[in-house]
């Protein structure tokens, strides 16, 4: 019952920014689901008996209990010379845990049908759980299991190491990962963001069983733990199992401070030669943190240069005019140490130079005179109306819910969002239009564009 | 939603007990109908959040292309969106925009879909705007030239950036010898570099028709508005005589190909392997679901036998993948992926891979096996039903690739119904080596691997 392969109009949703749909996807709130015509959908905050705090939607609709959690850390967490580290945690919690190998760990989630899932970005530690309402005990159990008494044995630790040099060796090739790496080791130079996430060869390597203990211990802790729940369950089931599964961790984690950052060379350009027939282009600059007043403007901002619709004036001028590239997009990305404003296209490597010229001057001309009433109409009618669409499952409820507490954005946040929406005027965005579009951006280009060479100060 | 609340629960009961027959897991079952001029319609309620996935499925894809043109099922899907006379330019997605909906389509072999997700409010209007381009799509070249110049950056993106993809094509073109399916959906390079406007609006005229498409509606609605929306809106496209889809088929398999694609692109090698194998349409009763199962027991996950075997027990291989690809209206795939272990060849690892499937051909899968697998793809379609798009889609594909919402809302139940002895037939039968095409991905130094010991 796997849907076909199948090939799609557009190429608007980036996988491969990390962090980036998460990102997006937690701006967009829930308030539609509030709306009158609505039935209504009610966050509850919940506290356990043993004091850990969760959001809890309850919905029984489908018999099944949804979970998502997060660790403040990531791979910013990694020691130094031993990046990946917290990406082979993320593949090795579910290789034994307790009294279970891991073929007996992993034989109880396939027989139950439970999925846990781990994954690391450069400044959290994310985790969901999903299981059918009648296995939710032993779903737990085995999470716990996964998150208190990791077994780490040796030949599960050389499996995974095997694996995760085959993903190194085959992304050592795609031009995708190339061209996020340059930009990522040229903007932090010095900087745990600018090291790779999932490490290189030769620091996968050097990991060892200690590293990975280490990691666990530092980072999974109750303090910077933020937990949303929804499924079918109610609020004292679910702090029983909150107490069971995170009770058992350390109160307060040991995180190595992560220094305030800003990305370094904006205005260079970085030209890696590599055989593929295009052009691969991403583009970074300074964006505005989180909590920053103006964010929101700046979100409806971008949205009308360079966010995820068919409508931007840079999927207008690049790919419907001129037909330059399959697709292209520009979104926020503020991070826990820095912020920024990211852009990604792949473009004909004849018309690299040209496509960059666009880019720029539409940036340009976006700085100098802001968007047309129109436009911002149009984006605050889309970022609107589409509120809701990002709520239709429970899993995408609880990813939403966790990183609106990532964000420190507040429970009612769902219920002000479309009013912060509506509140950007005309001089909000042209204010800040001015401020995110000044210009100075690092670009990296991977392929062989022709007419661009790397240059700008070093 | 009571009541599917309840078939629900029951569904899971079964899950933990005994293999009790029922739909339960299935879901609430979608309502089905057909308007006069065609137009099937099946809708899918779900009332939790005030959404709805709003699909058109039309009845073509790339397998029913002419030849020389391919590529052009594809590129009509992105000339869908130029405009209509009453909604010219962008005009459609600068609508649902303002909506604050989100749209998209896909080709594939089979079928043309074209999708909006909106708030319900708005699902009158997107019905309107989605009947209106089935049959008054205008299109000049001012606007299908630059649209041509996209798609082949998309093949740029997709393919030929991509070694391992180039090899995907490479062993498809090699498994079917005589059937469409052969070509790529997004088409040959130089046959897209070809299409004309005149190509797309000749194609658009031959299938894009009420009684060649499906819709399908999921979400917060009701039966009786989507029939009377769908009659006020769809049901005024006039039908037109569609031609029966009959393609080339295979003749039947006689010789195992293999083939090598090296590039110095490659940064790790690895190994793919296709075999021939019936559809949920073109099967005989029972076959298809022995092929997911044995698919699943295979090569889903860790705790699947060729994991266990070549990952962990024999250490050759340091990842495993495949499936069985059911909806398809002609004969299908099952397909297999191995990355090797750093140092082990890939004749090495193609000679375990050989072993290990072997082994399930003559003594067929443990009962163990069986079991979990079913469970596990059983709750699958549980965990379906939190997802309104993915439910759409499932039965948007089944009914544009010869299936019925019948056969689709009683998967649950047939797979349960899968015998060890089905599965081991469908191994000794269906993973014969005369029906297969390997591929090795290997970097450009490296000369071929030898023969197969």
């Amino acid at each position: 019952m796997i849907p076909a392969r199948m090939i799609c109009r557009a190429g608007l949703v980036r996988s491969r920014a990390p962090g980036a749909a998460t990102f997006a996807a937690a701006f967009f709130g829930l308030l539609s689901l509030f709306a009158p015509a609505a039935q209504a959908v009610t966050i509850e905050r919940i506290v356990s008996p043993g004091g850990i705090e969760a959001w809890l939607v309850r919905d029984a609709t489908v018999p099944l209990v949804t979970m998502r959690f997060a660790f403040k850390g990531g791979s910013s967490q990694d020691p130094p010379g031993k990046s990946g580290v917290a990406n082979m945690v993320a593949s090795l919690l579910d290789e034994g845990a307790g009294n279970l190998d891991a073929k007996a760990f992993q034989e109880r989630l396939e027989e139950q049908a439970i999925e846990l899932r781990f994954e690391d970005d450069r400044d959290h530690f994310r985790g969901s759980l999903r299981t059918l309402r009648d296995r939710r005990e032993q779903a737990f159990d085995l999470l716990r299991l996964a998150l208190t008494e990791p077994r780490f044995d040796a030949d599960a630790v050389e499996r995974i190491r095997g694996q995760l040099m085959a993903v190194l060796r085959r992304e050592s090739t795609d031009p995708s990962v190339l061209a996020q790496q340059t930009w990522w080791s040229t903007a932090f130079p010095d900087h745990p963001y600018g090291r790779p996430e999932k490490g290189t060869p030769e620091s996968v390597a050097k990991i060892t069983t200690d590293d990975l203990r280490a990691y666990v211990r530092r980072v999974f802790a109750r303090a910077t733990l933020k937990v949303a729940i929804v499924g079918d369950i109610d609020a004292a089931e679910a702090g029983l199992f909150l107490d069971r599964t995170f009770g058992a961790l350390p109160p307060e984690a040991e995180l190595e401070p992560v220094p305030q950052a800003a990305p370094s060379g904006l205005g260079r350009r970085v030209v890696v030669k590599f055989d593929v027939p295009q052009a691969i282009v991403n583009i970074g600059s300074t964006g505005l943190p989180r909590n920053h007043p103006d964010f929101v403007a700046a979100y409806v901002v971008n949205h009308i240069l360079g966010g995820g619709s068919f409508t931007s004036r840079l999927y207008q001028e690049v790919r419907e005019k001129r037909g330059y590239a399959y697709g292209i997009s520009t979104y926020l990305y503020p991070m826990e140490r820095t912020a920024l404003l990211m852009g990604w296209t792949q473009v004909r490597a004849d018309r690299t130079a040209d496509s960059i010229a666009i880019i720029a001057q539409e940036m340009r001309q976006m700085a100098e005179k802001g968007p047309t009433a129109e436009e911002l109409d149009k984006a605050k009618a889309y970022l609107k109306g589409s509120f809701a669409l990002r709520f239709d499952s429970s899993d995408k409820i609880a990813a939403q819910l966790v990183q609106i507490q990532i964000d420190n954005l507040g429970i009612d946040y769902i219920n002000r969002r479309n009013d912060l929406i509506d509140a950007v005027t005309l001089e909000d965005a042209r204010r800040v239009a001015r401020m995110l579009f000044d210009g100075r951006l690092l670009i990296t280009i991977v392929g062989r564009p022709v007419g661009v060479t790397s240059s700008g100060p070093g | 939603m009571k009541l599917a609340q309840a078939a629900l629960l029951l569904a899971t009961v079964a899950l933990a007990a005994a293999p009790e027959r029922g739909h339960a897991a299935a879901g609430v079952k979608p309502d089905h109908f057909t308007l006069a001029n065609g137009l099937e319609v099946v809708v899918i309620p779900d009332h939790r959040t005030p959404v709805v996935t709003h699909m058109i499925w039309y009845k073509v894809g790339s397998a029913d292309e002419t030849p020389g043109r391919s590529g052009l099922a594809h590129f009509l899907e992105h000339l869908m969106f130029k405009g209509t006379e009453a909604h010219p330019g962008q005009e459609f997605s600068q609508t649902v925009a303002r909506l604050g909906g989100q749209e998209n389509a896909f080709t594939s072999y089979d079928y043309t879909a074209y999708y909006q997700r909106v708030a319900r409010d708005h699902l009158p209007t997107v019905m309107a705007l989605e009947a209106d381009r089935m049959s008054n799509l205008t299109l000049t070249d001012a606007v299908v030239r630059p649209e041509l110049s996209v798609v082949l950056e998309e093949q740029y993106q997709r393919v030929a950036n991509n070694p391992a993809a180039q090899l995907g094509e490479q062993i498809q073109a090699a498994l079917y010898l005589n059937h469409p399916y052969g070509r790529p959906v997004i088409g040959w390079r130089a046959e897209i570099e070809t299409l004309t406007r005149a190509d797309a609006v000749d194609f658009y005229r031959r299938f894009y028709a009420p009684n060649n498409a499906v819709l399908v509606v999921a979400g917060d609605v009701e039966t009786r508005e989507v029939r009377r929306l769908a009659e006020e809106t769809y049901g005024k496209v006039a039908r037109r005589e569609i031609a029966a889809r009959r393609r080339p088929q295979e003749p039947e398999p006689i010789a195992e190909r293999r083939l090598v694609l090296a590039d110095a692109r490659v940064g790790q090698p690895s190994l793919q392997r296709l075999y021939l194998v019936p559809s949920e349409t073109t099967a005989q009763p029972g076959e298809a679901e022995a092929l997911d199962v044995l698919a699943h027991i295979l090569a889903n996950g860790t705790t699947s036998r060729l994991y266990r075997r070549l990952v962990v027990e024999k250490g050759v291989a340091a990842g495993v993948s495949g499936w069985y690809q059911s909806t398809s209206l002609d004969p299908t795939r099952l397909a297999l992926s191995l990355t090797p272990r750093e140092g082990v060849e890939l004749a090495a690892l193609e000679a375990a891979l050989d072993e290990a499937l072997a082994e399930v051909v003559e003594r067929g899968a443990t009962d163990d096996e069986l079991r979990r697998a079913k469970a596990r793809m059983i709750a699958d379609m549980v965990y379906a039903q939190d997802n309104q798009t993915a439910l759409a889609r499932l039965y948007g594909a089944a009914l544009t690739t010869g299936q019925t919402v019948e056969r689709v809302y009683t998967w649950t139940d047939r797979i349960e119904a899968v015998g060890a002895e089905a599965v081991t037939a469908a191994a000794r039968r269906w993973l014969d080596k005369r029906r297969s095409v390997t591929g090795y991905l290997v970097g450009a130094r490296t000369p071929p691997e030898g023969k197969r010991s």
